[in-house]
């Protein structure tokens, strides 16, 4: 299995296309970077428009640790596109290309095959979130510094210790990665049906995208099948960045205000993963290979 | 006593409501090169695929080296190496790449040498680190081919070798499989619907068409004398069908083809035509017995029409 | 009915000298208090600062507060970010009672944790003034404004109550709770990128309603030690 994973693993990464995730989250998170740099303090004072009627809010609203914040709301928009090029790819590319047919003459089981190729494109994915979090924390933090992070949520607004922080964004930055290998094994799981990646990496994204509108619209028919859909868990990392308070409204640090949330969503992740590569595996088993 | 290295009992393979291939059973034996032989959509490849566990079988057996293809898959394959139709490899990496990542996919581990020494076998060890996107449809025949041997299989499968290549190319790979035969002791199949190439090295051969097995034996065995075909040409072919069909050799008469008259007869009465031919008048330009293959598979294949517009 | 007339005006007559002179009072109660505070010519304090608004979650954080005679005043937080009702938080009472053209008036009496205190509203005579009007709880016996609630032109009431302990005797407080009115708010969706929350409500929503306050716990003082103007710009 550590053979095939290695062998998977240097197809992923001596493909040209693999690259293009990459150069993307930098570009992407880059210019955001600077727009914040030369125009932060109006972003900063748009979004906190509302509350400075009544309050003075002073401090480095603008740090590292909020423009983090910021980009990751942006960018798991987006990534979970640049997830799917590689993810929907791992079957159907193979396919296309021709070699499917040759790799699975060789002695090596195909749950065995598929399960290579599904942890290579979690491993991918894994590896552009740790790039995603160089860039979007890291470089933040030496851009801008760091600081308190002040966030509004939808009926309140939480800000949160500079050293209370760090650990919020580990932990964000883990669930990120369940959520977006959730979108690796859908796509991975399309790409059984198709001899182009073409199809499965658009129906991965429709996919996304109709079930961010429904988990999204609060229209009460939608209601009963939000809870179990993939999408409406994804977001959950940023349950990390909200605080529980005591009976004096005083933050305690190193709390959660909703763990259970965190912990019912990942599990209903980790569901979803387990669903896509299970069903992977049966579609794999049976499938007639004729490209 | 020769081992069978393949066995297949009453394969069947259904798609939906096409039968590719009906209840086929046919033996490899050690040493064999076996020549499988179809039009196009006759089931060979199907049935080649189903060997290798590309597809699955509706109905029937599968036994390769005395074990069940269906519980010893992996041990099976280990000694089997197949080239499928047009051999892809992975274009963005080179030659040796490609032949290493295959090469750890077989189980195996071959040292740098062992690999240079497979591409100069197949005449590549100039073109070792070049990126195969950079070859020509031969160039990658050869690399698939190196794959299909880097890890010394005892069985060989080649499906459709000499497709798109140039007669070169075809000389090539009729010169390997002989190779491997004669030299490397290998039990080769081999399928084609260029007969003319089967005939050169086929030690066997099993014809199937519309996926079901129409005859299975040796080169001497399909021929029989008594019904060799003769091929006859002359200024007026007209006039000499007119001729022939007058006379006692009427019931020999084959559906002619463009340029020729077919008759088929015993091997011994071709001097007694050849002296009717004169007595008729008829001016001949060329008499030739044909005792090939090709005329073999014509005679026992349906769809005339389809091998007239191949053959010609 | 002439002698009940005339009976109740000399009461109104009595009333008001009266009252002149609980105003004369009250004023020299004022300037005995500013006189108590002017003790101080600056000092340099270090606390903790707690905000407590309904709709905001905040830690408790580190604090600086800086003053300088008559009213330069400035709160720093150690580091990290405050959050401060608009106009910033003035909680020196010198600076309330700095303006000498004033009236002071006797408006009743109170009891502010436990200790019994003296109503009095200051009404600035200078039309310029943010200040409309302050009333204050005093405590005359130690000279301690225990509770003051300011109404401002600019950024409307708020209200001040004072805790004293080791610094009573320069009117310094230990503990200050500065009380405010807040404006709900909701952001809308697409700013928060937040889904719909159908969920009960947090310790925060059940907090609304109720104004906002920062509290400012001293636990230490630097008092004349001299501090530059630098600080306050």
């Amino acid at each position: 299995m550590w053979t095939l994973l290695q062998i998977e693993l240097y197809k992923i990464f001596r493909r040209p296309r693999t690259y293009i995730a990459f150069v993307a989250i930098t570009a992407l998170i880059t210019i955001v970077q600077l727009g914040l740099k030369v125009d932060g303090k109006a972003y900063a004072e748009f979004v906190l428009a509302d509350l400075s009627n009544t309050l003075q809010i002073d401090g480095k609203i603008m740090n590292g640790y909020f423009v983090c914040y910021v980009l990751l709301q942006l960018l798991l928009v987006h990534v979970p596109l640049l997830i799917a090029l590689i993810a929907a790819d791992m079957i159907s590319g193979e396919a296309n290309m021709g070699t499917l047919r040759l790799l699975l003459t060789k002695p090596i089981g195909r749950t065995q095959f598929i399960l290579a190729k599904f942890m290579a494109s979690a491993i991918y994915t894994l590896m552009l979130l740790v790039w995603l979090a160089i860039l979007a924390l890291f470089l933040s933090m030496v851009i801008f510094g760091t600081d308190d992070m002040f966030l509004l949520k939808n009926n309140y607004a939480v800000q949160i210790e500079r050293a209370d922080i760090f650990w919020r964004y580990v932990g964000a930055f883990g669930f990120a990665a369940l959520a977006m290998i959730t979108v690796a094994a859908l796509g991975f799981f399309l790409s059984q049906f198709a001899e182009n990646s073409i199809g499965p990496i658009v129906a991965t994204m429709s996919i996304i995208i109709v079930c961010t509108i429904l988990s999204t619209m609060s229209i009460p028919i939608f209601n009963t099948i939000k809870p179990y859909l993939f999408t409406t868990h994804m977001v959950a990392w940023k349950e990390f960045f909200d605080v529980r308070v005591n009976d004096s409204n005083e933050t305690i640090r190193g709390t959660i205000q909703h763990p259970e949330k965190l912990i019912n969503s990942a599990l209903i992740l980790a569901l979803h993963i387990v669903a896509f590569v299970g069903a992977s595996i049966i579609v794999f088993k049976r499938k007639d290979v004729l490209s | 006593m020769m081992q069978e290295i393949i066995k297949v009992t009453s394969l069947t393979k259904q798609f939906n409501h096409l039968t590719a291939v009906n209840n086929l059973s046919f033996a490899v034996q050690e040493g064999d090169v076996y020549g499988f032989l179809g039009q196009n959509g006759a089931g060979k490849s199907t049935t080649i695929r189903m060997l290798l566990t590309l597809i699955k079988p509706t109905s029937g057996n599968i036994e390769l080296f005395g074990m069940k293809l269906s519980t010893h898959r992996n041990e099976i394959l280990r000694q089997v190496g197949a080239v499928i139709e047009k051999p892809d490899v992975y274009k963005y990496l080179s030659a040796y790449e490609n032949l290493r990542l295959f090469a750890k996919l077989s189980g195996i581990r071959v040292s740098e040498q062992q690999l240079m020494q497979q591409l100069e076998m197949v005449g590549l060890a100039s073109r070792a680190k070049d990126k195969v996107k950079t070859f020509s449809q031969g160039m990658k025949q050869r690399l698939g081919i190196a794959i299909a041997l880097v890890h010394q299989p005892q069985l060989i499968i080649l499906d459709e070798p000499t497709n798109g290549l140039d007669p070169q190319g075809i000389a090539d790979i009729r010169n390997l499989i002989l190779h491997l035969s004669r030299e490397m002791k290998k039990t080769v199949v081999v399928s084609s619907h260029l007969l003319t190439e089967i005939e050169q090295v086929a030690t066997k051969v099993l014809i199937i068409d519309q996926g079901k097995k129409i005859i299975e034996g040796t080169s001497a065995e399909l021929f029989d004398p008594a019904q060799t075909i003769v091929e006859l040409t002359t200024f007026d072919n007209v006039f000499a069908l007119k001729q022939l069909q007058q006379s006692q050799w009427s019931q020999h008469l084959q559906p002619p083809r463009e340029n020729a008259l077919l008759l088929k007869l015993d091997r011994q009465l071709i001097p007694q035509l050849h002296r009717s031919l004169v007595d008729l008048n008829i001016q001949v330009l060329s008499l030739q017995p044909r005792h090939s293959l090709e005329d073999y598979f014509l005679q026992v294949t349906s769809g005339n029409q389809h091998v007239d517009t191949f053959t010609n | 009915m002439k002698r009940i007339i005339r009976i109740l005006f000399v009461l109104f007559i009595f009333q008001s000298i009266a009252l002149a002179g609980f105003s004369q009072d009250m004023r020299a109660l004022v300037q005995k208090v500013k006189a108590k505070l002017d003790l101080v010519n600056d000092y340099v304090a270090e606390g903790k600062m707690k905000t407590d608004v309904a709709f905001i979650k905040a830690p408790v954080g580190k604090v600086k507060i800086f003053y300088k005679k008559p009213n330069l005043f400035k709160l720093k937080r150690d580091h990290g970010i405050s959050i401060l009702p608009k106009g910033g938080v003035s909680v020196n009472m010198s600076s309330v009672i700095a303006t000498t053209n004033y009236v002071a008036l006797y408006a009743g009496d109170a009891v502010i944790d436990g200790v019994k205190t003296k109503i009095v509203k200051l009404l600035p005579m200078n039309d310029n003034s943010d200040i409309v009007l302050t009333t204050m709880y005093i405590d005359e016996p130690n000279l301690l404004i225990k509770k003051a609630v300011t109404t401002t032109k600019e950024n409307g009431s708020f209200e001040m109550q004072f805790s004293y302990g080791a610094y009573s005797k320069y009117g310094l407080p230990d503990k200050v709770i500065f009380g405010f009115n807040t404006k709900d708010y909701k952001m809308p969706k697409g700013i928060t990128l937040e889904f719909e929350d159908g969920d009960k409500p947090t310790a925060a929503e059940k907090l609304k309603g109720k104004k906002g306050r920062v509290e400012i716990t001293y636990t230490s003082y630097s008092i004349n030690q001299g501090v530059s103007d630098d600080v306050f710009k």
